[in-house]
């Protein structure tokens, strides 16, 4: 488009606007009329897109819901380290949000929101769009603090190191670094403190880039840098596979608290310990709460997480806001994973419903969690709790005697594994 | 275009704007309790206890009450083996059980 028509078009489109948001402003505060509550879910993760359908389920389609993604289709963390471990390709991990549109009724916009304004009830896009609403919720999954690494958000925006944390392209963009690297060559894992997203995942990571390495690249090692004094999850299981399935391949390193990198010469820099040089690095910063709700003055524990009521996961600081997902600040001994998101999105879309309808809200809510850490490409092992809300404490607890983990890697739990990924990807999205 | 699209869209939203819901009866409020607590197992069972396709754990949906209170309690009592089932039954009580089972066998 030439400069001298895109003046004119520009006017037009702030004319628009202007329009539409005296239009907007007006109906705002005059809230009246019979028709439906208007819910706006910010983010179509594991959190987000179930609970935009499941405030679509359990209102019987009375509450207009409308899911702001900028993503065109939905990419699963879960799975994505068996796209680096070589067993699945990325269209495996894929899933369109058509179904929320049309089976459920979700209105979608492909944009992001900057940030909410609470006590105006009105969502702010990157378009400049000012959606307001009597609800909303968020589930921003997790921002990567680049700056917590000297040198790494350079490093990152060069290509040079990726996270791969979020999956999508930089999952085939490590898959590639290390199809690339030769045979002899060493692949580094950095994890920061917990908590992070998915606890045991920098560890099935390892497993998956080690079984690639067994036949690729025999002479080749992975070696596990972490900040935390031990393994934060599955350990014990982990520990075994290791020294089972990949002795020589995988070495792990605790106490390794990554300050630094050096990327053009492959170098990490650690707080306490000397120097790690590796060919392939994937520095995995500490984390918070999504850029939306940090922005939003949600971010209240440690301004890293957001601190919720659990009986509705609505925020502290901000009423008719509610904060899901791996963005909050956890109960005890509840992980930041995709399953425990599903299970927020349900307590928050039933509590939603609840107080829209004038009903009190669900004393006792349950969550349960689920995780399976593919091991190779067959064998998984799980990890598995149940959740009570336990009103003295006003927090989740797990429920004494309940859960558990695997006693040993098997094929069969491989089969379970995935069959749990198609059928919380149809839970979350069909 | 997006951001035209996004103005008519919050145009739309303008002229439905409300708050609250119709009040429902307190049955519908003990439904949407059951449906809550039932969600919890649709992770891996499937929405509503119906199974994806293919899929190698059983769906729930429109199995007997009594079949499924008696498995859940078996799982619970250690009595019948599993992978997963043996750790999550015990994380519910008899009366959550009950209301599990009652709920899914009514859905079809």
């Amino acid at each position: 488009m030439s400069a001298n028509r895109s003046l004119p078009r520009r006017r037009l489109l702030k004319a628009a606007a202007a329009g539409a948001l005296a239009t907007l402003g007006g109906c705002a505060t005059t809230r009246s009329g019979p028709a439906a509550a208007r819910v706006l879910v910010v983010g179509g993760g594991y959190g987000g897109a179930t609970a935009a359908k499941y405030l679509r389920l359990l209102s019987g389609q009375r509450i207009d819901v409308t899911l702001v993604e900028p993503d065109a289709d939905f990419v699963s963390c879960p799975i994505s380290n068996m796209v680096l471990g070589g067993s699945k390709a990325m269209a495996d991990i894929t899933v369109p949000y058509a179904t929320l549109e049309r089976a459920h009724g979700v209105r979608r916009i492909r944009d992001r929101v900057e940030r909410i304004e609470p006590t105006e009830r009105i969502a702010v896009l990157a378009s400049g769009a000012r959606l307001p609403y009597d609800k909303v919720v968020l589930s921003p999954g997790v921002e990567l603090m680049w700056d917590g690494v000297a040198g790494l958000r350079a490093a990152n925006e060069q290509g040079r190191i990726v996270q791969a944390w979020k999956a999508g392209p930089e999952t085939v963009t490590l898959r590639r670094q290390l199809e690339a690297m030769g045979d002899g060559g060493t692949c580094a894992i950095a994890i920061p403190e917990a908590p992070y997203r998915c606890p045991p995942g920098p560890y099935e990571r390892a497993c998956q880039i080690a079984h690639y390495l067994k036949t690729a690249k025999p002479k080749s090692k992975v070696l596990i840098l972490d900040a935390n004094p031990d393994v934060t999850s599955k350990g014990a299981l982990f520990k075994r596979v290791w020294a089972e399935s990949y002795p020589g391949l995988i070495e792990y390193r605790p106490q390794y608290k990554a300050t630094g990198v050096d990327a053009a010469a492959g170098i990490i820099r650690f707080e306490v310990q000397e120097d790690v040089r590796a060919d392939v690095l994937n520095v995995l910063p500490p984390m918070r709460a999504g850029a939306v709700a940090v922005q939003s003055g949600l971010a209240n524990a440690n301004a890293r997480w957001c601190q919720v009521d659990f009986l509705n996961f609505e925020s502290t600081v901000a009423r008719h806001v509610h904060v899901l997902g791996d963005a909050i600040q956890i109960a005890p001994a509840m992980p930041k994973s995709g399953h425990m998101a599903n299970g927020h999105a349900k307590v928050a879309a039933a509590a939603i419903v609840a107080e829209l309808s004038g009903w009190e809200i669900d004393p006792a809510p349950m969550l349960t969690n689920t995780c399976y850490s593919f091991v190779d490409d067959r064998r998984a092992i799980h990890v598995a709790s149940v959740h009570e809300y336990v009103a003295a404490e006003r927090t989740f607890k797990t429920v004494a005697g309940s859960g558990g983990l695997s006693s040993v890697p098997s094929e069969v739990e491989g089969g379970y594994g995935l069959n749990w990924a198609r059928t919380i990807w149809a839970d979350t999205l069909g | 275009m997006r951001f035209i699209g996004s103005i008519l869209h919050a145009c739309l939203w303008a002229v439905t704007a409300s708050a609250a819901l119709a009040a429902g009866s307190a049955d519908d409020l003990q439904q949407l309790r059951t449906r809550s607590l039932a969600a919890s197992c649709a992770q891996c069972h499937g929405t509503e206890g119906r199974a994806a396709a293919g899929s190698i754990v059983p769906a729930l949906a429109g199995r007997p009450e009594a079949d499924t209170v008696q498995q859940l309690l078996a799982f619970k009592a250690g009595g019948r083996p599993a992978t997963v089932m043996t750790q999550l039954a015990k994380g519910y009580s008899d009366e959550q059980i009950r209301q599990l089972a009652a709920y899914f066998a009514a859905q079809r």
